[in-house]
């Protein structure tokens, strides 16, 4: 049997990153290394039907040697259906497990209207409070231009103090 | 004119599936729909059985392929048997749930995808008996497994979804392991027919069989809960609903049985592992009934049992002798009907008193003499009293290993198998003393005992974690108790009705322990 080694070196990774993740606690996680692991053995069903051939239709004029296997393709095929069927159970029961911690038995009691109401308050609340900041950051701005401004003042007329203490003195020398 | 009922025993529960799901809003025609196909399927399996005892196994090859191409149904005596019990049972436990549903206005069944997923579970199950390529098995195992997903985590609430994902994550790593071991033997021998694979596994070098061997050994043994393999099922069953755990405490862990005894007479007659097979077997017995004896809620006593008496079963397959693989067929119908229908008692326990711990329970003879009736019979029967048919089933397997293994199938030595069936008396010992402590408690008790009962030894048993807490409803629908009645009837039949019964098993064990047999069946003309 030929086997292409490319096809066996990503078998050997899949095989090992997915049971790798499948041992990590989260349910999430394990989905990944479940669909990694199945994938790799796709690949190992598909390994199995030997070297590449023509499409497997007998014809005039095509050697029965020359087609390729086709039942592992039937095999992985199919497996790759059910394995989209799981996904997608997995995934309703992993959304359904975060829903219980999140909110616990309480979450289904809450209804739509009431879901919805809250929701609007919460984004009233996210508004307004932006406002505060936007609020807050300006004056603390403004705080700080005044500052600047005090600053710049005092520096001016410590300036001009200067200047005029220099022209006192100069005043002074010049005039004996 | 067999050949042509074959096919319809997965057909109609696809078909009665898909009509009750339109019927979504009616529950009345969902659960008219439900029980009239899986009455039709139990009259089809019983002509099957007929048909196949008289003229000879009936064989099908979907779409006139011819066998090693096409996908090949194969009924023989040991199918036929386990299609008409699971067929009975699934039907007796439907109109048990129907029962249940009625008098509570579907409060434990609230989802109208109820009736649809149990015919898909029956599909899977009718499948999985009747294939007859590896492939086609294990697709049958995967409809199974998606549609008792979806029932164990029926309502979606947080206890259930816990222990749903132990099994799903389980049952997922199983399916894996299956679907590497049909790659692996295809890639082996280029087949995966059952009848073509049992000619050329036995021209495998024996590495290679002892490999193919193990990983399809793992794969069932996952699926029967098989004793190192068995921890995800204490924790998983019992939350489900009653009817629930009932199909699945019954017939789930009988299909891995079923392949492990395909396998094993067809597949690997080359390789032998009933060493192995015999000391799991012992082990399986003795770990689990320990763990049903620390146990005071009774679903978590009865799944416990559950693992345990599957050990006989993979006891009497390591045998393979042809009493042994006899006992076995017996064994396996015997336990399949007698553990349904503590299952379903247990429900109307639940209902009836409130509770499942024995810690809470009292007075329940005085209280209601029937159910306690309906209790009594198969307790004793799983226990192993003479003269019913767990007594029977167990005397079949001792004698059989007293008789010792097949010579020319088996190496295993004599006196392990004296000290399995050592194992096993001791197993039926505890289990009777573990179903007797119940009885005591919740049927003999006076109610008044119950207020400030102190003792030891029940304050060291363990309760259900998290065990929910029931409302008595002290009603007990009359549909449920029908139900439960006529599967205690039933298991009583399998005592009255012995003698036929073992006959016709040992007919079957016949044709299972000559692989040449089956092959002969499913290709007439001999293989290529």
């Amino acid at each position: 049997m030929t086997a292409s080694l490319t096809l066996v070196l990503l078998m050997a990774v899949l095989f090992g990153a997915g049971i790798a993740v499948m041992l990590e606690r989260s349910l999430t996680r394990v989905l990944i290394g479940f669909l990694l692991v199945g994938n790799a053995v796709n690949i190992l069903m598909y390994l199995m039907s030997g070297a590449p051939g023509l499409a497997p239709i007998l014809g005039e004029g095509v050697d029965e040697g020359e087609i390729s296997d086709p039942l592992p393709q039937a095999f992985v095929l199919t497996a790759i259906v059910i394995n989209l069927g799981i996904t997608a159970f997995m995934l309703a029961l992993i959304y359904r497990s975060w829903w219980l911690a999140q909110l616990g038995a309480k979450g289904d009691l809450v209804d739509d209207e009431a879901e919805l109401a809250e929701d609007a308050e919460e984004a009233a609340d996210l508004i307004r409070s932006s406002a505060a900041d936007d609020e807050a950051i300006q004056s603390l701005i403004d705080a700080s231009d005044e500052e600047f401004d005090e600053l710049v003042a005092a520096i001016d007329d410590e300036e001009l103090e200067r200047e005029a203490s220099a022209r006192d003195r100069d005043d002074e020398r010049g005039r004996p | 004119m067999t050949a042509t009922l074959v096919p319809l025993v997965v057909l109609l529960p696809m078909l009665g599936a898909a009509v009750t799901l339109m019927l979504g809003r009616r529950r009345r025609a969902q659960m008219a729909v439900g029980v009239a196909v899986l009455a039709a399927v139990t009259v089809i399996a019983a002509v099957l059985l007929v048909a196949v005892d008289t003229t000879g196994p009936a064989v099908v090859y979907i779409g006139a392929w011819d066998a090693p191409w096409g996908i090949t149904l194969v009924v023989d005596r040991l199918s036929a048997i386990m299609l008409v019990i699971s067929a009975i049972m699934l039907l007796v436990v439907l109109v048990y749930s129907v029962g249940q549903g009625i008098a509570d206005q579907h409060r434990e069944t609230p989802v109208s995808i109820f009736h649809p997923t149990y015919l898909i579970l029956a599909a899977g199950v009718f499948n999985a008996f009747i294939a007859g390529d590896l492939f086609n098995l294990y697709v049958g195992f995967e409809i199974l497994l998606a549609a008792s997903y979806v029932l164990l985590t029926l309502g979606g609430t947080g206890e259930r979804i816990r222990s749903g994902v132990t099994y799903i994550i389980t049952s997922l790593v199983s399916s894996l392991f299956f679907l590497s071991a049909i790659a692996l033997i295809y890639g082996a021998t280029g087949t995966a027919n059952i009848a073509q694979l049992s000619v050329r596994i036995a021209e495998l070098p024996q590495d290679v069989q002892l490999i193919l061997h193990l990983l399809l050994l793992v794969a069932f043994g996952i699926k029967a809960a098989v004793f190192p393999l068995s921890f995800w099922l204490p924790d998983s069953y019992p939350t489900a609903p009653a009817p629930v755990t009932a199909v699945f405490a019954g017939l789930l862990t009988k299909v891995g049985v079923y392949a492990i005894i395909r396998t094993e007479t067809v597949l690997f007659t080359e390789n032998d592992l009933s060493t192995l097979l015999i000391v799991i077997g012992g082990l399986t017995m003795l770990i689990g009934i320990l763990g049903a004896l620390t146990q005071a809620d009774i679903k978590r006593l009865l799944s416990f049992t559950l693992v345990s008496h599957i050990g006989y079963m993979i006891f009497g397959i390591g045998l393979s002798s042809v009493l042994g693989l006899t006992a076995t067929i017996y064994y396996v119908v015997h336990h399949i009907t007698v553990q349904t229908a503590l299952f379903l008692t247990t429900g109307l326990i639940e209902r009836f008193g409130g509770a499942t711990s024995i810690n809470r329970l009292a007075g329940l003879l005085k209280a209601s003499p029937l159910l306690a009736i309906l209790f009594f019979i198969p307790a004793l029967n799983l226990g192993g009293i003479p003269p019913f048919s767990g007594f029977l089933g167990k005397v079949g397997l001792f004698v059989a290993g007293a008789q010792g293994a097949a010579p020319d199938a088996s190496t295993a030595p004599d006196w392990l198998i004296w000290v399995v069936i050592a194992a096993g008396a001791a197993t039926s010992l505890i289990t009777l003393y573990a179903l007797t402590r119940f009885w005591n408690m919740a049927f003999w008790r006076r109610r008044d005992e119950l207020e400030g009962y102190e003792s030891v030894l029940l304050g060291s048993v363990l309760e259900a974690p998290e065990g929910a807490t029931v409302t008595a409803t002290r009603t007990t629908p009359v549909l449920m108790v029908v139900a439960t009645a006529a599967l205690v009837a039933v298991t009583v039949c399998l005592t009255v009705f012995a003698g036929p019964l073992f006959e016709f098993a040992g007919r079957a064990a016949e044709g299972l322990s000559d692989p040449s047999v089956y092959v002969s069946i499913v290709f007439p003309g001999g293989t290529r």
